[in-house]
């Protein structure tokens, strides 16, 4: 299947329903208990630093269990998983010493997910597909996190452009279908990874359409670094992902209204998949799927989305309940935008006609 | 559809080494954090896009442009705005697009090196995801003739268009401004080539804007800030008006229009247009006579200067009488020990004084406004003591009685009202937040939220305003809020709010406010302790109303429309020849004379305005608001001397004539007397309410024109007039200078003006350009009673309330162009004083209003409109006779 008939299958499929993501992955790992020896493998056995909750490297050390999550969440109802590397980049990955297995941990990881795409799409006769995911990494390219050197960044926008570059390299040739930009708090490193993703694109001759996925940090309504959503949109739009939206951080009631001004200004599809609500005291996310599904159904009635998932704390049975309330609602229609002049610092600019 | 929201973007310049001194100077010296505060500086006075520019040959300019862009992302303040990444250098632009989250603009990019580089930046900027400026530079260098800019940035468009795939409306052309009245013949038309290649890119090169540095303009009179500052407020004018949608130009420091002393505006004029040979030499020879700034002039002393200081800021406070505050209020504040302890002291306490006179009815609204002008620029004085005293403590002691934000809605450009309540407020010791006019949602939620207000007031004049303000509402629930939400304006009304807004707003109450007078006993009874209680009576009082609205709506008997058509007006047609404009198609009235408008004001709503109630000029026998309505009277009256003396208005106006005929409720109109080719379409809606005691007719506007079996030759007129151009600027003037008495008065009065404009046109129209009254010989006052023949009725008025049909309107007169009149989306007309209409010349024709209509009728409508059916419901929703019920609830 080339690329750009995946990106006609989503997109049919897309204006007849709405479409479901898949769910959390840590909160699946989380489930099956894994100690240090399991993480490590073979052949990872002598490493010198500590290698427990680094989730990606289960890729290679338990690629079972990785492709038996993907394929649940398929079972579930899911048209699209995420590839299990979210901090799969030489960035992210150097907190382990890892940085030289980000290629590898994109290829395998988009293969294992592949596998379980091709096996469910055969065994229920429904297209599935594979989104590989790029995370934020863990440094930030318009905040200083220094207080008192404001001017200072701990990571620059070239070095991200070349980390989400490797991952892109990875993640292609591994054969996902779309690349999932996402949990973008600073959208600044998003522009890095959409500059990467379309340079490997090109290199490669290939075109994966984009999902762009923002992370609303807190009930300011902004992302961390400090804009608001219709700014983000503005900020990303020239990519013409194929879907933008949020997730992480709020649960779908606190991220109703955020979703609701992006789908305002978004010409194109619009994607949420929340946590399962906020931390109860024990830092757990403990929204029921029924609760969740019921919010989410009524974001779908209501013409809020496109394509709906989850985030932390959500599992095969959330999926399966959130599934259920979106099947036959109408998919949100595209509104129309008038081309204007949009710009945006931390808040958004339009000139007149 | 046009909105004027941002229809200039001011692109703040002191951010840039190349047009700063004082900024080179801190960038040399490594004080970023100075540097810093110009930029906040920039953005607190308003510049939309801050321009950075580190072009500097002994800089490191791209370690520079890194620095300080990565510093500005720390500060909200400044980084809320877009930024200009501003260099000659391509290498700097990319480094500094490296650094910037929000999407930029850079500034620029030219074919100077050839295609193959600048599609290679190009390509590079789109990929980065920011806007462009393109210089008209290619090969050979600047393009410096009308044609070289309109060559080069067609090609630079299709390239970048048709090539790149960069999106038209991301694109900004930058035709070159250069020097004029430098000597050289060559560079007398630099001027009129810029204002043409301008005119020419916005007509041929769809979605692009035009933008340029304006300061090169005047490089000749380097030294001489007044002739420059004039020259650039000459230039943009005209540049503007070509359109022009963009510039670097430093905002503050440029002169209105219309303030410009007419003599160096006209020599001014001569330079940039290129209208005389000798231009030049006469403004060289003017400029010596224009280096100082304007002498203010002295009072005498009068007795109560003597008086101790507590009662001198007293008296100044109720008499209105700002020429001492300042001295006064600085001697105040030496008394003190703080700056707020004046405040708090003798300048509250004054205005004590003025807010029980206006209870108690002694003083009135304009009286009231001008006390408020007073106790603005008393704290305008204290304010930067207060700042001072505030960081040495680091405790903020100011202490409100609220915090209220006000809002003229989104599409409405209307806000005299808005800005009195804002008065009446702030003298009532409420923080009042102004956010202007056309304020989209999501900035009024913004502010909400971010400054923490405690009451949010919406405002508006339209119609179609009043959908926006339910939309604000819903948002204000969905967001959860639980603030009171004030609705005010002219076409507001407590059933509309009790109806259509209160449902939608469940966690807050929303509250009509009647008028400006109660606008402070409702605020202090919604934050009182008694609030609970207040909203609970007011939320009753809703239910109530929509209650009793519900039942009238099913009680008021409607005929169909097919018997109220039957029932159409009848005009005795075969006894009637229609008359025959002296002329068909448009003409243009540029630079109308203000002078000559003047008698045509009709004064009894510019009182209403100030809710001073009576008939113009019996209230002046009034005992109680004859001499303060006087006093205002005589104001007004120095005003407008002023106002036409320093032409700070400019009064445009359009009218056409068509050949029409009735088609059903429809009046085409044709584009010529052969009547085969339709060129336009005029709707008109019918009234259909049952009517059970007399027999009069089911008029609709269509009814005045002859329909085709009568076989006549009938006509249809329309204008569009304004005299507000400029109104805006005179309103910031006297904004900037915290004198709201003079802002509010000056919007009244061009609002009048506008209104005797139409008065005087439909005059002249009956006796010269339609001519059917060639010898009407009335008063003023006959005119303001209608004592004539023929109609002009406005659509969005009663008997047309569809806005909409204004935008046929305006592009059969191709207003916009013609006047300068915009309209908004929501169909307003901005400036906001500006009048337009149908003219009818049927002797029968008349006034009426259309009442609620039945769904058979919106239906018709909207059918024969081409609209949807909810998109019809939409922009007759306050005439809709019946609920769009299960539809709405679907939204």
């Amino acid at each position: 299947m080339s690329a750009s008939n995946t990106a006609s299958l989503i997109r049919a499929a897309a204006a007849k329903r709405v479409l479901v993501l898949d769910g959390a992955m840590g909160t699946m790992i989380q489930e099956l208990k894994l100690t240090e020896a399991d993480f490590r493998g073979e052949r990872f056995r002598d490493w010198p630093r500590d290698l427990k909750g680094n989730n990606d490297l289960l890729i290679l050390t338990r690629p079972d269990d990785i492709e038996a999550i993907h394929r649940a969440y398929f079972e579930a109802g899911a048209d699209i998983v995420e590839t299990n590397t979210f901090s799969s980049t030489s960035i992210a990955q150097a907190d382990y010493g890892m940085e030289g297995l980000a290629y590898e941990l994109n290829f395998e990881g988009a293969r294992l997910a592949k596998r379980a795409a091709a096996t469910v799409t055969k065994a229920t006769g429904r297209q599935r597909f594979v989104a590989g995911a790029i995370g934020p990494t863990n440094r930030m390219a318009s905040i200083s996190p220094d207080v008192s050197n404001p001017g200072f960044r701990a990571v620059t926008f070239d070095d991200l452009r070349l980390a989400y570059a490797e991952a892109t390299r990875g993640l292609v040739d591994g054969g996902a279908d779309l690349i999932l930009i996402e949990t973008i708090f600073d959208t600044l490193n998003a522009k890095a990874a959409l500059v990467a993703v379309e340079e490997v694109m090109e290199e490669k001759g290939v075109e994966l359409p984009i999902m762009i996925s923002g992370t609303i940090t807190d009930l300011s309504g902004r992302t961390l670094s400090g804009q608001t959503p219709t700014a983000f949109w503005y900020s990303l739009r020239h990519a013409q992902p194929l879907t933008v939206g949020l997730n992480c951080a709020l649960g779908a009631r606190e991220m109703r209204a955020h979703i609701a001004e992006i789908g305002r200004v978004a010409d194109t599809l619009v994607c949420a998949y929340p946590n399962a609500g906020l931390p109860n005291e024990f830092g757990e996310y403990d929204e029921s799927p029924e609760a969740m599904a019921t919010m989410l159904g009524e974001f779908a009635r209501s013409g809020l989305v496109n394509v709906v998932g989850g985030c932390c704390g959500t599992t095969p049975d959330h999926i399966r309940a959130i599934a259920a309330a979106v099947e036959g609602v109408p998919p949100r229609k595209l509104p129309e935008v008038a081309p204007r002049m949009r710009l945006s610092g931390l808040e958004p600019f339009e000139t007149a006609a | 559809m046009t909105n004027a929201a941002a229809s200039f973007v001011n692109i703040g310049e002191r951010t840039n080494v190349t047009g700063s001194a004082k900024f080179r100077k801190l960038i040399a010296n490594g004080d970023y954090a100075a540097a810093l505060d110009i930029a906040r500086e920039q953005v607190a006075n308003g510049a939309q896009i801050i321009d950075v520019n580190m072009d500097e040959g002994l800089l490191d300019s791209e370690g520079a442009m890194v620095i300080f862009l990565n510093l500005i992302a720390s500060e909200p303040d400044i980084a809320r705005v877009p930024i200009m990444i501003d260099s000659s250098k391509w290498s700097i632009i990319e480094a500094g697009l490296k650094c910037v989250q929000g999407k930029a603009i850079v500034n620029s990019i030219s074919m100077k090196e050839g295609e193959g580089p600048f599609r290679i930046h190009a390509e590079k900027v789109r990929r980065y995801g920011a806007a462009v400026v393109v210089m008209a530079f290619d090969e050979t260098g600047q393009a410096d003739t009308y044609q070289r800019r309109i060559d080069i940035c067609a090609r630079a468009y299709r390239i970048l268009v048709d090539e790149v795939g960069f999106p038209p409306e991301d694109i900004v052309f930058d035709p070159n401004i250069f020097p004029v009245a430098t000597g050289i013949d060559e560079h007398n038309n630099y001027g009129v080539d810029f204002i043409e290649a301008t005119r020419w890119i916005k007509a041929n090169l769809p979605y692009a804007h035009v933008s340029g540095g304006v300061s090169n303009l005047s490089f000749s009179f380097r030294g001489n800030e007044s002739v420059r500052a004039a020259m650039h407020s000459v230039f943009l004018y005209h540049a503007i008006a070509a359109g022009m949608d963009m510039g670097i130009v430093n905002a503050g420091a440029l002169p209105v229009y219309d303030d410009i002393d007419p003599e160096l505006r006209e020599l001014c004029e001569d330079v940039i247009l290129n209208r005389r040979p000798d231009g030049t030499e006469r403004l060289l020879e003017a400029a010596q006579r224009y280096k100082g700034g304007p002498v203010e002039r002295k009072e005498t002393e009068q007795e109560w200067r003597a008086w101790p200081v507590d009662k001198r800021l007293e008296h100044a406070l109720v008499a209105g009488i700002t020429e001492f505050i300042e001295a006064d209020t600085e001697e105040a504040r030496n008394r003190s020990t703080r700056a707020l302890d004046v405040i708090e002291g003798p300048l509250m306490a004054g205005m004590n004084v003025v807010g029980d006179l206006f209870g108690s009815g002694k003083m009135f609204l304009p009286q009231v406004v001008k006390s408020a002008r007073v106790m603005k620029q008393a704290v305008a004085w204290l304010m930067p003591f207060m700042e001072e005293e505030k960081r040495l403590s680091g405790v903020d002691e100011s202490s409100s009685a609220g915090r209220i934000l006000l809002a003229t809605v989104k599409g409405d450009v209307h806000d005299i009202g808005k800005n009195i309540v804002g008065v009446v407020l702030q003298c009532n010791n409420f923080e009042v937040i102004d956010l202007g006019v056309m304020v989209p949602l999501t900035k009024i939620i913004e502010t909400a939220r971010a400054r923490k207000v405690d009451i949010v007031g919406l405002s508006g004049l339209i119609t179609p305003s009043l959908d926006e303000m339910v939309t604000v509402a819903a948002e204000l629930e969905r967001e959860g809020f639980d603030l009171p939400l004030l609705i005010g304006g002219a076409t507001t009304s407590r059933v509309h709010t009790a109806v259509k807004i209160s449902p939608h707003y469940h966690r807050g109450q929303a509250v009509h406010v009647i008028d400006a007078s109660r606008a402070v006993g409702v605020a202090a009874s919604l934050l009182g302790a008694g609030k609970i209680a207040y909203m609970e009576n007011i939320r009753r009082e809703y239910i109530k109303v929509a209650d009793t609205h519900a039942r009238g709506l099913a009680e008021k008997k409607r005929v169909p429309l097919a018997k109220a058509r039957a029932d159409r007006f009848k005009i005795d047609w075969p006894n009637y020849t229609p008359p025959r404009p002296t002329f068909l198609g448009t003409r243009a009235f540029l630079n109308y004379p203000v002078a000559e408008l003047i008698p045509y004001i009709d004064w009894t709503p510019f009182f209403a305005t100030w809710e001073m109630v009576g008939t113009y000029p019996l209230l002046f026998d009034d005992p109680k608001i004859g001499p303060p309505a006087k006093a205002l009277f005589d104001d007004a009256q120095a005003m407008l001397k002023q106002m036409v003396a320093e032409n700070w208005l400019t009064a445009n106006g359009v009218i056409g004539f068509y050949p029409a005929t009735a088609i059903g409720d429809d009046i085409a109109l044709y584009e010529d007397e052969t009547r085969t080719t339709e060129r336009a379409r005029l709707y008109t809606l019918r009234q259909q309410i049952a009517r059970s005691t007399d027999r009069r007719a089911h008029v609709a506007l269509a009814d005045f024109v002859a329909p085709r079996e009568t076989g006549l030759a009938d006509f249809v007129g329309g204008f569009a007039v304004t005299a507000g151009i400029g109104e805006e600027a005179v309103a910031e003037r006297f904004n900037r200078a915290n004198d709201d008495y003079s802002k509010i008065l000056s919007q009244a009065l061009s609002d009048r003006l506008a209104e005797a404009f139409a008065e005087r046109m439909h005059q002249r129209v009956r006796r010269e350009f339609w001519a059917y009254a060639a010898d009407e010989t009335l008063s003023p006052a006959d005119l303001i009673r209608e004592a004539y023949d023929g109609i002009r009725p406005a659509p969005g008025y009663p008997a047309q309330p569809d806005h909409t049909e204004k935008r046929t309107l305006f592009d059969l007169l191709d207003a916009e162009s013609a006047t300068g009149i915009k309209l908004t989306e929501s169909f307003a007309m901005w400036p906001g004083s500006s009048v337009s209409g149908l003219y009818f010349a049927h002797p029968d024709s008349h006034y009426f209003g259309v009442g609620k209509i039945d769904e058979d009728q919106a239906r018709d409508y909207a059918a024969r409109k081409g609209w949807r059916v909810e998109e019809a419901e939409r922009w007759l929703a306050p005439i809709l006779g019946y609920e769009p019920g299960s539809r709405e609830a679907a939204e």
